[in-house]
């Protein structure tokens, strides 16, 4: 017997060291009574000094969500979820919200510096040997810090948690709150409209180019709770940013809800370029734990000649369901979609986009890699919609699934509607595995197996991962190389 | 250098290699003849340790370890190279890269400290140069859209730069122009050294105009016929394999 439990420990321990943000932070946290209704949203709201609009606007979306129904139709399986059953509010104690970096708690930015993201801004403007990345560190339920705040200010770029947007701008929120995804639009962004907690909020103002990468980082700490965060992105007239987001979160052997809502806004000739290196705790090997990854993220390009581009590579989560969507509405206006998703062990994901051009020569392209291994499921589900003023639209559509084992499942959906003839569609799909000539081949030039993998996985998705911004790049690819290991053999 | 005593290989558990025994010095040039379907590329996969040749009996010892007690990697760090008669496409790879990780991979094993981007281009770039494999070449995806001859001699570069203590060549000839077989057969001979050996797999005496063996060995019905030196090759040239008999008779 003994021996039993000790050879369990010893897979659990080598299973689990390949996911190194394992780790839980011990920090005093407030937090808000299980459950969901709307004292619950009050209490947050109040939390928040929210004006009353808001606070109305998120009794309005829970109303509604009351009336709702869990989606069914996406090809995921997971046990019924006790929306009751869970902290909707959890945020590390402090007694006053810290002014500056100085002030956050060291326990925290300890946190941050073990998963390796920077929120020293001395250090970094010191040390320049990378370019500088301005983060929003966003904890549980809350923004705990936000760097270079005052150097994108010289510049008129507001870059915050939204919380403080709300108290700061209330207007800018106000106007572009709930626009893109609207407080009714499906189960989960619904839900999130109603108990978010925090997010970051950026705004570009006309003809500026963002001097550097913004970034936020979600980590998800506390046990039993959710993560609802919203982030907000408006990019005025003339204007470009490139945004990143990662997220990760400790091992548990429960699942956890991370429900997000991402609007973007593009006005005319603005340019948003949004990467996602998705990360969260994917469970183990045999299902158990991780994180349920269902989120809502949508752009406008409402300007003319406008441009959204959706980068993501996701590895994690136990459940992902997602799909970044691109409202091609300003007449030439540019949507783009490049996602490499990973599904090891008992993980799922059933991810791709929604291409919808309303406006005349609106170009779109997606290039989906699915990568399945373990007994893990990939579903790529996409939507083009070309409407009846989209004169000229064109659409180019690529997926490649690839498979690794013979126990995964890879699974192309794409519905295409078309309703002018000017259109062209284009759609391509592949399926692959990968073949014994290329790991005999990788092997036999020195490469171990797992290594071999890593490689010929990152020659399939080269043509997203060239998307990513460099500082991001690296770090991507060997995520890659994590998430498949253990997956031959 | 290496010592194959009485190997016995199955292949589906069908026999292939039936009691064979080779001995190859360093610095020696051995070429395998033998007709089609003798074991030929079979030997070759098993010494450098492919899925599915299951070695049924018999010993292989290389620098007076058991080889066969290796992961294929661990062969190729241990200095068993291996041009394959077909090289392998990998799309999304650059042969630069490619050939970098490997170059990386062995050193690691080895010890030695791993090349940045600017080491590992000067290592290349010469050896490149002499193969007439152009930068472009270099950023391409590995073998994909080569032609015979380009993969061929991306697969000797690959060799160079890898710089084996056993070089196995499987039918490197097959499928080039009697141009691009010099420059194969050029780039082979600039690696002949004292402690390198060679082992060249080939049905035809042609290659062995260009790259001249030490030994020769007629390999039929899965076990080593007649060994001789360069004028067995001739002989055979001469005369076919019928002295042996079909394989497929065996």
């Amino acid at each position: 017997m003994v021996a039993n439990v000790e050879t369990i420990d010893q897979v659990r321990a080598v299973t689990e060291q390949k996911y190194k943000y394992g780790f839980f932070t011990n920090i005093e946290t407030e937090t808000a009574p299980k459950g969901l209704n709307e004292d619950i949203i009050r209490f947050i709201s109040a939390k928040k000094n929210e004006p009353t609009w808001l606070l109305e606007w998120r009794l309005k979306a829970y109303r509604h969500w009351l009336t709702m129904a869990e989606p069914n139709w996406a090809k995921v399986g997971y046990p019924p979820i006790d929306y009751q059953d869970a902290y909707y509010y959890s945020a590390p104690k402090m007694k006053e919200k810290p002014k500056s970096l100085d002030e956050v708690d060291p326990e925290l930015l300890r946190t941050y510096e073990k998963l390796g993201i920077p929120l020293r801004e001395q250090e970094l403007l010191a040390g320049v040997e990378k370019p500088a990345v301005a983060v929003d560190a966003v904890f549980d339920s809350i923004s705990v810090a936000t760097t270079f705040k005052a150097k994108l200010q010289e510049y008129g770029v507001i870059f915050c948690s939204i919380s403080e947007a709300v108290e700061k701008h209330p207007d800018l929120v106000r106007q572009y709150l709930g626009s893109v995804v609207p407080y009714s639009d499906n189960f989960f962004a619904t839900l999130n409209s109603a108990v978010y907690t925090d997010g970051s909020f950026v705004y570009v103002p006309p003809g500026v180019r963002c001097p550097m990468e913004l970034s936020t980082y979600f980590r998800i700490n506390a046990e039993n709770t959710g993560q609802f965060e919203r982030t907000l992105i408006i990019a005025d007239a003339g204007s470009y940013v490139s945004y990143l987001e990662g997220c990760t979160a400790p091992m548990r052997d429960e699942n956890q809800l991370h429900a997000a809502v991402v609007e973007l806004v593009a006005l005319d000739d603005a340019q948003i370029k949004y990467s996602t290196v998705q990360n969260w705790y994917p469970g183990d090997a045999e299902g158990r734990g991780g994180i349920y990854n269902f989120v809502t993220k949508r752009g406008a390009c409402r300007g003319r000649a406008s441009k959204i581009s959706w980068t993501q590579v996701e590895t994690g989560s136990a459940i992902t369901w997602k799909y970044p969507s691109c409202i091609l509405q300003g007449d030439s206006s540019i949507g783009e979609f490049y996602s490499v998703a990973i599904t090891n062990n008992r993980q799922q994901a059933d991810t791709g986009t929604k291409m919808i051009h309303l406006g005349r020569n609106t170009r779109s392209t997606i290039v989906s890699k699915g990568i399945s291994a373990g007994r893990a499921d990939n579903t790529y589900r996409g939507l083009v919609k070309i409407q009846p003023k989209a004169d000229n639209a064109r659409n180019y559509t690529q997926c490649d699934s690839l498979l690794i084992g013979d126990r995964c499942g890879a699974h192309t959906v794409p519905y295409i509607e078309c309703r002018n003839r000017t259109a062209s569609v284009e759609h391509e799909a592949t399926t692959a595995k990968i073949s014994e000539d290329q790991m005999f081949y990788c092997q036999q030039r020195g490469l171990s197996q797992e290594d071999a993998v890593s490689l010929i996985v990152n020659g399939f998705c080269k043509e997203v991962m060239k998307e990513l911004p460099m500082e991001f790049a690296v770090e991507a690819q060997k995520l890659i190389g994590i998430s498949l290991e253990g997956s031959v053999g | 250098m290496l010592e194959i005593r009485n190997l016995h290989v199955s292949v589906d558990d069908k026999p292939i290699l039936k009691g064979l025994d080779l001995t190859i010095n360093a610095g020696e040039v051995h070429a395998i003849m033998g007709p089609n379907g003798s074991g030929k590329s079979t030997l070759s996969y098993v010494l450098a340790g492919r899925d599915g040749y299951e070695v049924t009996d018999g010993t292989i010892t290389f620098d007076e370890a058991d080889l066969l007690a290796m992961e294929p990697h661990e062969r190729a760090a241990e200095g068993v190279f291996l041009a394959f008669q077909y090289p392998v496409e990998i799309p999304g790879v650059s042969n630069s890269s490619f050939l970098r990780t490997a170059v990386n991979a062995v050193r690691k094993h080895r010890g030695d400290k791993e090349l940045d981007a600017m080491e590992f281009l000067k290592l290349i770039r010469a050896k490149a140069k002499q193969l007439g494999m152009s930068d472009d070449m270099m950023r391409r995806a590995v073998n994909v859209g080569f032609s015979g001859g380009e993969k061929k001699r991306n697969e000797i570069l690959q060799m160079a730069v890898l710089g084996p203590r056993l070089a196995i060549l499987d039918e490197t000839d097959s499928g080039l122009d009697i141009d691009a077989l010099k420059i194969v057969a050029d780039g082979v001979n600039a690696l002949r050294a004292p402690n390198r050996a060679m082992l060249v797999i080939t049905h035809y005496q042609r290659l062995l105009n260009h790259i001249v063996p030490d030994h020769v060995h007629v390999l039929a019905h899965g076990r080593i016929q007649r060994s001789g030196g360069r004028e067995l090759a001739e002989h055979l040239e001469a005369n076919g394999y019928a002295d042996f008999g079909s394989a497929e008779a065996a």
